[in-house]
């Protein structure tokens, strides 16, 4: 008997507060029907570290850090269909409220002179990943091919989606799954 | 004699003379985008959601004075693709946060990109750097979703007669400005009666502490699609909206 190949997909959290990824978990027992069509590459499912050739990467949260920015590049490398997961990853989202403060002013008040700091110090571990001066979607640094919109999408909207795509169909959020909140 | 009609999308629309496009489409709740229109204000045609083709022209259609016999185009992929380029221009201009905006779920722009299914801004985001006003007691006001409709200005003007607000500067560089030598909306004699406080269609101008009163997911457009709420856009009026 011939077995259909699974399809690949890895999912990640940039800058992003993993809620994306809660809420994919919300498919709930429809992950075992998922599972039963797809493997798991990189993802937090799974603790692969890098990614490898894919069907389709998930990407949560926006671009903040230089570290993003690679993982991102990774991703696209890879993955034949990139999807933006979320507020984040599509427009910024809240990381991105900090994009009209000044970044070394920033660092300055939370490490230095904020009310209550004694002896502060901005962290330097060359471990970390330097900071970008600004917070960006991720379609501004790699071409992106479909969006899901919300803070979170709903499980029910990444479930549309997904099975959308895997049956072969135009992928389409209509009301009520298209939300932007 | 014979009511004077149009055809919208195929479907005959009878008007009365001097009604525009618009007008006769929400008497007949006919659904057709728009942003800047408000059926209780004069027309300015700023925001060209509401384009239609008249008789093969793109024409503004709240403007735009219906003719016997017209035919026009309205819901076209074509049309509606131009739309939704509009909207992603406003989305990179101004800061659109939804999930922490008030007005999610009741907003104009909001609600029209859902109907227009608009997944993504598309273009790179402005994120410009625009202070809010909270010096007044009751009404903030956050420039940051200002979508320049002038309808603020026109409620201001035509109905309080107080003039509150004004727009100032072109281009890429126009922006709301409030009348008092402050700036600050405080300095004004504005007010939580004023018909201005209640015709933003997006999240600017707030009433203060009356935050999530009506819980995300449960607002206006979360319950029913803008293009199925013809019938309520067209009643909008004082009373309907304090
Ligand atoms: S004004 Fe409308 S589009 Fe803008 S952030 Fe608020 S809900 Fe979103
Ligand atoms: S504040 Fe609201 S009503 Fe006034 S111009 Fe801006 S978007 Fe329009
Ligand atoms: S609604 Fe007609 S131009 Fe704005």
């Amino acid at each position: 008997m011939l077995d259909k190949r699974k399809i690949r997909l890895a999912t990640t959290s940039l800058a992003g507060c993993f809620g994306c990824h809660m809420s994919f978990l919300d498919i709930d027992e429809r992950l075992l029907e998922l599972i039963e069509r797809v493997d798991f590459d990189r993802s937090p499912l799974t603790d692969i570290k890098h990614c490898g050739p894919c069907d389709i990467g998930l990407i949560e949260g926006g671009v903040c850090n230089a570290e993003n920015v690679h993982v991102l590049r990774e991703f696209r490398r890879n993955c034949k269909v990139l999807i933006a997961l979320g507020a984040c990853a599509v427009n910024g989202g809240l990381p991105a409220q900090r994009n009209h403060l000044d970044l070394g002013q920033c660092l300055q008040e939370v490490y230095l002179t904020g009310e209550g700091l004694v002896n502060g110090q901005i962290p330097n571990d060359p471990e970390l990943p330097l900071p970008l001066d600004k917070v960006h979607p991720i379609d501004e640094i790699v071409r992106i091919d479909y969006f899901i919109p919300g803070c979170p999408p709903s499980g029910d909207a990444i479930w549309k989606f997904l099975t959308d795509l895997l049956d072969g169909r135009t992928p389409r959020l209509g009301h009520p799954l298209l939300r932007f909140d | 004699m014979k009511q004077p009609t149009f055809l919208l999308d195929g479907m005959p629309v009878p008007f009365e003379e001097g009604q525009t496009i618009m007008d006769a489409a929400m008497a007949a709740d006919a659904f057709i985008p728009h942003l800047c229109h408000h059926p209780e204000f004069k027309p300015q045609g700023s925001c060209k959601l509401c384009t239609v083709k008249a008789n093969g022209r793109h024409v503004s259609s709240c403007t735009m004075q219906a003719r016997d016999g017209m035919e026009v185009e309205n819901n076209t992929p074509d049309l509606n693709d131009k739309r939704r380029t509009l909207l992603q221009m406003l989305f990179v201009e101004g800061n659109h946060f939804c999930p922490s905006c008030e007005k999610s779920g009741n907003c104009m722009l909001q609600a029209l990109a859902y109907e227009l299914e608009m997944l993504s801004p598309h273009f790179d985001q402005f994120y410009p750097d625009r202070p809010v006003d909270a010096s007044h007691p009751d009404v903030l006001l956050d420039f940051n979703r200002c979508i320049l409709c002038e309808l603020c200005v026109r409620a201001s003007r035509d109905v309080d007669g107080k003039s509150v607000f004004a727009l100032s500067g072109r281009g890429i560089g126009k922006h709301l400005i409030v009348n008092a030598e402050s700036g600050r909306l405080a300095d004004t004699d504005f007010s939580l009666l004023d018909r201005a406080a209640h015709v933003c269609p997006v999240g600017v101008i707030l009433e203060k502490r009356k935050g999530f009163a009506v819980p995300i997911g449960q607002r206006l457009y979360d319950e029913k699609p803008i293009g199925q709420q013809m019938e309520r856009l067209a009643a909008r009026t004082a009373k309907v909206e304090v």
